[in-house]
């Protein structure tokens, strides 16, 4: 039995980011992920890093990671290839119009600013290959885009060279809490913490339900297709009100389009099986927006295993029932952004039972109501 | 553009080569209705490539092993098969859809049973310099003769190993062609380990004809054996050719350097259906498990042909019918009696000698892991050192790599870099390829435009399920 200040489950961007925090404040925890660090959604999302279009629950916690991304290369040592041309939301109708101003205004009688309704001039100005008929849109100026993997990979090896123990390919098994400990097994050893992380997003239902916690959630398989190199034409990425889509030209010239189409996802096999008739509803979508993207090819095409919960918010922060058990997992598709933050909040609540940022439409009490 | 006649099929078959051409053959004449899908403009794949097309009639110079094809496709245009070239298969499912691309618009259809017969493709040759223009394969000269009767001319030097290396060699010649060089890297060390199996291959129908065809070449060309080091030079294009043989360099000038080292299965559409492969560590790529029928492990799969491990021509036509035999079998079709025992002695025959040809031409490690600046990755430009860096950084096998360099995300979709860096990765770990393991591979498996993915047909089930509201 290995004892050490805390036990994360699962090696994702929040895993690895939750690891690197608490050895930040001096703890040493130990973190375990069955397959390999970023095997997953981290490693294979779209990498936007967008603060655009959150829920207002998850706001406090987006603009928190983004000051993070801002210094990510003294945090890492490494880049994570982050650029911030901002994220535009194009507004294809009027309609689309006028939820964006519905929306902005919201956001700013709560107080948030980062979200700026811009004309259609603008978007134009800013995205010249868009399709003419666009009616304006909303812009987030500090959003961008990182590599997923590298950034996943970033955050672990941090972690590991400032004392966090990884263990990777090693399956989590009989969580159990005794004499006041956390105990985990893993084949051929077993780790025991006063604090336990499950970080492990699409198969975290499956632990919160151990722990007598059930959660409404679903293992999904988000879409990317990525191109051949085309001409440069686009720095800000790029995303949709009505239809699905998410879309980011690289500097190599390639273009990825996303956008949360689902495939299939088998959380058992880690297999994920491509929708061709969702796919091809992407394609048809660029095809409307970009005409400078038609004769482009598709190249490649994958998904990643997701845990998208039934109001599409995350679950972050303490266990109702158990003391020592914290939350991270069922980012729903946009976790990315908020790993570094995510991860600072929780080493503030492991470390100081608190933390400054309004996490509370994110908590478990929203399944499991405190009694 | 000829789209297939129906979205139902009892056994899609895809490629049009010695198995293909066979299990198709077998699927329509024992009356299966069946779709046989093949990318090229004729039936043939790449041993019979324009079979039914090329200018070179004179048949002693692509010889009698090329024009035995003549009566495979004369059965098969009598069998019934639905048969369409220019068809490019670009996704196959485990619920066996298949999406075609064909004139530049895509089509999907169902199987009962699938026969992916998609053959082999040349091993990845990665030595300095091997991007220059001016260097090619072998296979790809072979199929300019083949489709064109073009042959090279200015100073020609062919270097590598193998059958097809000496076969392209002696159709250069026949075709009034002259090669200056011929640099044989077949490792001296080689020949101790073959020769404990030689016995079956001197009953072999590849031997005889192998050691007249050697025989022909040589009489007209300088060869140099035991070559242990290879580059191709020049600025922007080709101008020479160092190698080094038995520690003694030497700078050939060059306007053409072909190489060759063997052929490996083309698994990109198995591997992407879902189909599991393993490392075969005599013919050092990644072969599809399969039982004795070719059956894969998806369900109603099979994979024939030199797809599911090299063989050769002879073998791909018997292991095309035996899979088509298990395909009627399992759709509850009638096999007539005798077929399938004839296919399977026939197989018996075809594969005598094979481990001692894979163990004679198996390829130096130098010539397979790179070293350098040397590039592995022509897609993306990445090079050897790069990925070891990767190593260093902490990518565990390819799929790390991948996400860190993106290679094998280029349009080649990894089939130019995977063995290199699956190799490179277990080299630099100090592992074997079999857990260092493969890119995982994803439909499409050629590249699609995004018009064509736009234009996708409706699904037809859904149109089914509103009109019957």
């Amino acid at each position: 039995m290995t004892r050490r200040d805390a036990i994360i489950i699962g090696g994702g961007i929040h895993g690895c980011s939750t690891a690197l925090h608490l050895c930040l404040r001096g703890l040493r925890p130990v973190l375990i992920e069955k397959d390999y660090a970023g095997r997953h959604a981290s490693g294979v999302n779209a990498g936007g890093v967008r603060q655009l279009m959150r829920d207002l629950a998850e706001i406090p916690l987006s603009i928190r990671s983004m000051g993070i991304w801002e210094g990510i290369d003294e945090l890492l040592h490494d880049d994570c290839a982050f650029d911030s041309h901002g994220q535009i939301l194009v507004a294809e109708t009027a309609e689309d119009l006028r939820m964006c101003e519905e929306r902005v205004a919201s956001l700013n009688h709560h107080g948030f600013t980062h979200e700026e309704l811009i004309p259609v001039q603008e978007v134009r100005d800013l995205l010249p290959a868009v399709a003419e008929t666009c009616t304006g849109g909303v812009i987030s100026r500090r959003d961008g885009a990182a590599q997923p993997a590298r950034t996943t990979t970033a955050f672990r090896r941090r972690a590991e060279e400032l004392g966090a123990q990884v263990i990777e390919g090693a399956r989590a098994h009989n969580v159990r809490r005794e004499g006041g400990l956390w105990r985990v097994d893993i084949a051929g050893d077993s780790f025991e913490a006063p604090v336990l992380v499950i970080a492990a997003g699409a198969w975290g239902g499956e632990f919160a339900a151990q722990m007598g916690e059930p959660v409404r959630m679903q293992a999904v398989a988000p879409m990317l297709m990525i191109t051949s190199r085309v001409p440069h034409f686009i720095d800000p990425v790029v995303i949709l009100r009505s239809r699905k889509l998410s879309f980011k030209q690289f500097p190599n010239g390639t273009v990825l389009i996303g956008g949360g189409h689902l495939g299939t996802a088998d959380t058992a096999s880690n297999r994920t099986i491509l929708d061709w008739r969702k796919l091809h509803e992407s394609a048809r979508t660029v095809f409307d927006l970009f005409e400078v993207m038609r004769e482009a090819t598709i190249v490649r095409a994958w998904a990643g295993i997701e845990g998208k919960m039934v109001d599409d918010l995350p679950v972050l922060g303490p266990s109702t029932r158990h003391k020592g058990l914290f939350y991270q997992f069922g980012f729903s598709l946009h976790g990315f952004q908020l790993g570094p933050g995510a991860g600072a909040v929780m080493a503030e609540l492991i470390a100081d039972g608190r933390t400054p940022t309004d996490i509370s439409g994110l908590s478990m009490a929203r399944f499991h109501p405190q009694t | 553009m000829s789209r297939p006649m129906h979205e139902t099929y009892d056994v899609v078959v895809i490629g049009a080569g010695p198995a293909g051409i066979a299990a198709a053959t077998t699927a329509a004449g024992n009356g299966a209705r069946t779709l046989l899908l093949d990318e090229n403009a004729g039936p043939g794949g790449q041993v019979w490539r324009a079979i039914t097309s090329t200018p070179v009639k004179q048949p002693s110079i692509l010889g009698e092993d090329y024009w035995a094809g003549r009566s495979e496709v004369e059965a098969l245009r009598k069998s019934g098969a639905e048969i369409i070239h220019g068809a490019t298969v670009w996704s196959l499912d485990p619920s066996l859809e298949i999406a075609i691309s064909i004139g530049g618009g895509s089509s999907f259809v169902r199987a009962g049973r699938v026969i992916v017969a998609t053959g082999a493709q040349e091993r990845p040759f990665p030595i300095p310099g091997w991007t220059l223009p001016g260097v090619m394969t072998a296979g790809a000269a072979q199929t300019l003769i083949k489709n064109a009767g073009l042959v090279p001319d200015g100073r020609l030097v062919i270097a590598g190993q193998g059958p097809l290396l000496w076969l392209l060699s002696a159709q250069i010649l026949r075709l009034g062609g002259k090669i200056d060089r011929i640099l044989d890297t077949t490792p001296r060390g080689n020949r101790g380990t073959a020769l404990p199996r030689a016995l079956p291959f001197l009953t072999s129908p590849y031997l005889v004809k192998g050691l007249k065809m050697m025989r022909e070449v040589r009489r007209n060309t300088r060869i140099v054996k035991n070559v242990e080091m290879i580059e191709a030079l020049g600025d922007g294009q080709l101008a020479s050719v160092r190698y080094s043989a038995g520690g003694v360099a030497e700078t050939l000038p060059a306007d053409l350097l072909l190489l060759h080292h063997g052929v490996v299965p083309n698994v990109n559409l198995a591997m992407a259906a879902g189909v599991r492969h393993e490392w075969n560590e005599v013919q050092l790529c990644w072969t599809p498990v399969l039982d004795g029928n070719g059956q894969s492990s998806v369900e109603g799969i099979y994979v024939a042909g030199d797809g599911a491990g090299i063989g050769g021509a002879l073998a791909a036509l018997e292991r095309g019918r035996i899979a088509a035999f298990a395909a009627l079998k399992a759709l509850g079709r009638n096999v007539p009696a005798g077929g399938e025992a004839s296919a399977r002695s026939a197989l018996g025959r075809a594969e005598k000698g094979r481990e001692f040809l894979d163990l004679l031409y198996k390829p130096a490690p130098q010539f397979r892991i790179p070293q350098g600046d040397t590039i592995v990755c022509r897609c993306e430009e990445i090079r050897a050192s790069d990925v070891l860096k990767a190593v260093e950084t902490g990518a565990t096998g390819p799929n790390q790599a991948k996400a860190y360099l993106r290679t094998g995300m280029g349009p080649c979709q990894g089939r130019l870099c995977g063995l290199t860096v699956t190799e490179l990765m277990a080299k630099a770990r100090g592992t074997t390829p079999a857990e260092i393991g493969y890119y995982r591979l994803r439909a499409p498996v050629k590249p699609v435009s995004l018009n064509e993915l736009a234009d996708l047909p409706p699904d037809t089930d859904a149109i089914k399920a509103v009109v019957r509201e």
